[in-house]
């Protein structure tokens, strides 16, 4: 109970923090995003209900549950990526700042430029090298300038800690970087547009411990540049690198379901819910 | 049961059924796989021996002289050369952004449920016979040709100099119109394939990224297709030179190099086609040495396009290639 | 301690008002020029299509009217003459493809089948052959035919079928191997491990478990064979006779095709269009039964 605070990013060690620490909230910056009565449904099968919470700048809010529960089904709702299919119905509220992004006079495209993604699994352009991947980004919403887009590409690739291993082959094709790499890339890619808000699915899920624990860093770092919600199946993940979780949890009704939000400190430790409780210390996967 | 294997042949087990001893099998096959390449050789041997007349009599110039005049002894082949690539260019300057763009429909823009069904009926189309393709262009789209077609193009683009004498229907145009109509469907299969195949994660990259769906299209859809596109194109053009009878049926068959695309022409399939019969001699050489040299440009095209298409890993369209 | 937000250094702020700047500035023109681009893709799907359906269109509403039972069942008549019918090519079709089939299936298999068991570089060989025999311009294929059998024996039905059967050699042999691969090698082995030979395993395991996908490539090589001409142009002459014998010249449905229709008289344009019909129906009918049983095939895979 009095033990230092070990945080470490070896997977298995408990947080043990102070009693006192416990109760700190991290400090309330502003609602970046804000989700009301968010549901997902899928020609008539819901997917995911009732999701309502503020996503505050400068921090990187988790959603966690076991799988299913549908967190990258809403993750996806936040950049509209479900406009492609057809059978898909968004409905609740998701702003911006005060924008609505599902208003009918909400363009997609230049929101998607506000809210970037990082998928899964690594997903370079095979095509084109390091530095047209780094900006196609900002070329597909029509910057031209060479001046803008060099800037633009080193300050991502110094951001996504990659600029040292590739400023010399900037020409090279992306497929001659690693997994780890290339997800770094597909980061720097979506930095390089400055969005305010990043949406990053199980980024880590398809790479080796070395690679995921840069990229956990790497998290770490961003958080003040750009606002991060990330997906994550790992607890241990989530408690690493988040300020703020939502866990989700698949109802009866095979529909996913917000079940707590908070802070992660105080959710992994004291969560209201008994079902939280369950699945922080691992009752469920 | 089957029977315990011997070196010994002769009947074994129940019944009276006869079965190759293990080395006899082997063998057997191996002999006709030696005897189907022995066609394709004497196939090769035959057609150059019997073209070796026309060059030690005439030399190699007749293949770029452009007078055709067999009753003379002249014959130059450069007129059905020159027909053969302008009606395969017109086919395939045509075929290509046309095929590429109904590619992309199908496998994009067009509902889902339908999708299959139209696919299939474009990529049956690749199976009517040439020459039903011929009598449909000479009765049916000649006259919409002479009458329509060809007036309107020669006020509109006369300018270029490239519709110049009278309309008539048939011609170098009409022959390249009923070939692109012929090459269409491949082009357009083979294409949807590999344009299906991109993987959605790169596609959603994109569109992660704020691109429009041209945007998406071009900069990373069809890039990733390349090579498989190539392909395509190359199956389509190897078809195209190809074509025989749907392309002599409608091109009205003149052995003068022609100045316009609504002149009269020929290719070297459709001068064989045309004169094979009566030909004898010299003439008769000359004939296959054409043909010898259709069948150099020909193979070539179809290797390159075979070896495009595999190594980009697409499902083939095996069976129904290039007549 | 209590974490200090850092607000965000300067440059990226003003490279994000850039960007966005530039983003909302070019809006609508990207949003047109997809439009557009999208357009133009359906329009060239129309025109793709538009062709095609009329073509079908045309040879079913000139096709039909010919066929009637004098169609089927008259030879042609010389020119001037009411037309007869089309029974003689119709006869000289089917006697040509019968004999092609029958060589070129049984060949094709075997070839087909010893490339699937071997690996070799003559193997590899073989198929780079088959490869680019398909590739051949069938016209070249009717000057083969002509030189290896029309000058030493005369125009003829043999000579016609030979011409099909080398079109048709490739496309079977590579449809067989496909077919014998797809024989998963469990049951090859343990057949083997039982102690067949293996022309027994290959006579009662492999082919039966293969044999749809060797009628689906045989179908689609017929197929592919009834619409060939230049080849029988070169070789079978045509005979407005009733043939049976393949040892004479023989009248077949694309030869009769390619004449009639720059013929002066109506009547045999009318045979013409209703051969081409009947062409058509048949190809067509083999390509798209080849296809269902392609796929009630992956069905049964299942």
């Amino acid at each position: 109970m009095t033990e230092a605070i070990s945080h470490t990013s070896r997977t298995e060690d408990v947080v043990t923090v102070r009693a006192e620490e416990v109760l700190v909230e991290p400090p309330m910056g502003d609602v970046v995003m804000t989700l009301r009565d968010v549901a997902v449904s899928f020609g008539g099968r819901m997917a995911v209900r009732g999701v309502s919470f503020d996503v505050r700048a400068g921090e990187v809010t988790a959603l966690i549950g076991p799988s299913g529960s549908g967190k990258t089904t809403l993750l996806r709702a936040l950049n509209r990526m479900h406009d492609a299919v057809r059978t898909a119905s968004v409905s609740g509220t998701v702003r911006l700042g005060d924008l609505d992004v599902y208003a009918p006079t909400t363009d997609a495209t230049l929101l998607r430029s506000r809210v970037g993604m990082v998928f899964q699994r690594p997903n370079p352009f095979p095509t084109m090298s390091i530095y047209d991947n780094a900006v196609a980004g900002l070329r597909f919403n029509g910057v031209r300038k060479r001046a803008l887009l060099d800037e633009a590409a080193e300050s991502a690739l110094i951001g996504a800690a990659l600029w040292d291993s590739v400023k010399d082959r900037l020409k090279a094709h992306a497929s001659t970087l690693s997994g780890g790499e290339q997800q770094r890339l597909c980061i720097a890619r979506a930095l390089a547009v400055e969005p305010e808000v990043l949406l990053m699915d199980e980024p880590t899920s398809a790479l080796d411990p070395i690679a995921t624990k840069r990229i956990e860093e790497l998290v770490g770092e961003l958080k003040e540049r750009v606002t991060i919600v990330i997906v994550t199946h790992n607890m241990q993940q989530a408690m690493r690198v988040s300020d703020r979780c939502a866990f989700l949890l698949m109802g009866e009704d095979k529909a996913g379901e917000l079940i707590e939000f908070g802070p992660t400190a105080r959710l992994f430790s004291e969560p209201s819910d008994p079902r939280t409780l369950d699945y922080v210390n691992g009752r469920f996967g | 049961m089957t029977s315990v294997g011997t070196a010994l042949p002769g009947p074994r087990g129940r019944g009276r059924r006869f079965s190759l001893p293990d080395n006899g099998y082997r063998a057997g096959l191996y002999a006709v796989a030696l005897l189907v390449a022995a066609l394709a050789v004497w196939f090769l041997v035959a057609i150059v021996i019997q073209a070796v007349p026309a060059f030690s009599t005439l030399g190699f110039s007749w293949i770029v002289s452009k007078t055709w005049n067999p009753a003379h002894g002249q014959f130059g082949i450069l007129p059905f050369i020159l027909g053969t690539l302008e009606t395969t260019a017109i086919a395939v300057v045509l075929a290509v952004p046309i095929g590429l763009g109904t590619a992309v429909a199908l496998a994009f823009l067009v509902p889902a449920r339908i999708r299959p069904a139209l696919s299939t009926t474009v990529e049956l189309l690749a199976a009517v016979p040439s020459v039903v393709y011929g009598l449909w262009g000479l009765i049916v789209l000649a006259p919409v040709f002479h009458n329509t077609v060809e007036p309107f193009l020669t006020t509109a683009f006369g300018w270029t100099g490239l519709f110049g004498g009278p309309s008539r229907g048939v011609g170098l145009l009409l022959a390249g119109v009923i070939l692109f109509v012929m090459i269409v469907p491949t082009m357009v299969a083979v294409s949807r394939d590999v344009i299906a195949v991109v993987p959605t994660e790169q596609v959603e990259g994109a569109v992660a990224l704020g691109a429009t769906r041209w945007q998406v299209l071009r900069k990373v859809v069809l890039p990733g297709a390349r090579t498989g596109i190539l392909g395509a194109f190359t199956l389509a053009t190897g078809r195209a030179l190809g074509e025989t009878v749907a392309v002599a049926m409608v091109i009205g068959n003149s052995p003068y190099i022609a100045h316009s695309l609504k002149a009269p022409a020929a290719t070297v399939p459709s001068l064989i086609v045309n004169n094979f019969g009566e030909s004898t001699g010299t003439e008769l050489s000359v004939l296959i040495g054409a043909g010898l040299v259709l069948l150099v440009i020909g193979v070539l095209v179809n290797s390159a396009a075979r070896w495009l298409v595999w190594s980009t890993g697409t499902r083939s369209a095996g069976l129904e290639l290039g007549r | 301690m209590t974490v200090v937000l850092e607000p965000p250094a300067d440059p990226t702020l003003e490279r994000r008002a850039a960007i966005q700047a530039a983003a909302a500035s070019s809006l609508r023109r990207r949003k047109v020029s997809s439009s557009v681009a999208l357009g133009v893709c359906w329009l060239f799907l129309a025109i793709a299509v538009v062709p095609l359906v009329a073509v079908v269109y045309y040879v079913l509403a000139k096709g039909l009217p010919a066929w009637s039972t004098d169609f089927f069942t008259q030879p042609t008549k010389p020119e001037g003459v009411a037309a007869g019918g089309v029974w003689n090519a119709i006869v000289g079709t089917m006697v040509i493809t019968a004999i092609a089939v029958a060589v070129t299936v049984p060949v094709g298999l075997l070839c087909g089948l010893y490339l699937a068991e071997s690996d070799s570089g003559v193997a590899a060989t073989l198929r780079f052959t088959a490869d680019v025999m398909t590739g051949i311009p069938s016209i070249t294929v009717g000057i083969f035919g002509y030189i290896a059998i029309v000058r030493n024996f005369g125009y003829s039905g043999y000579a016609g079928a030979f011409a099909i059967g080398f079109i048709m050699l490739p496309v079977i042999t590579r449809a067989g191997e496909t077919a014998f691969r797809g024989v998963p090698h469990s049951l090859n082995e343990a057949a083997m491990a039982l102690g067949a030979r293996k022309a027994t395993v290959a006579r009662r395991i492999v082919l039966p478990t293969a044999l749809p996908g060797v009628i689906t490539g045989v179908l689609l090589a017929v197929a592919r064979g009834l619409g060939e001409t230049a080849p029988l142009l070169l070789t079978i002459f045509g005979n407005q006779f009733l043939q049976w014998s393949p040892s004479k010249p023989m009248e077949a449905l694309p030869i009769l095709i390619y004449n009639d229709s720059s013929q002066p008289y109506a009547d045999q344009v009318q045979l013409a269009w209703g051969a081409a019909l009947l062409l058509m129906v048949v190809v067509l009918v083999l390509s798209i039964g080849s296809r269902l049983l392609a796929a009630h095939l992956q069905k049964e895979r299942r």
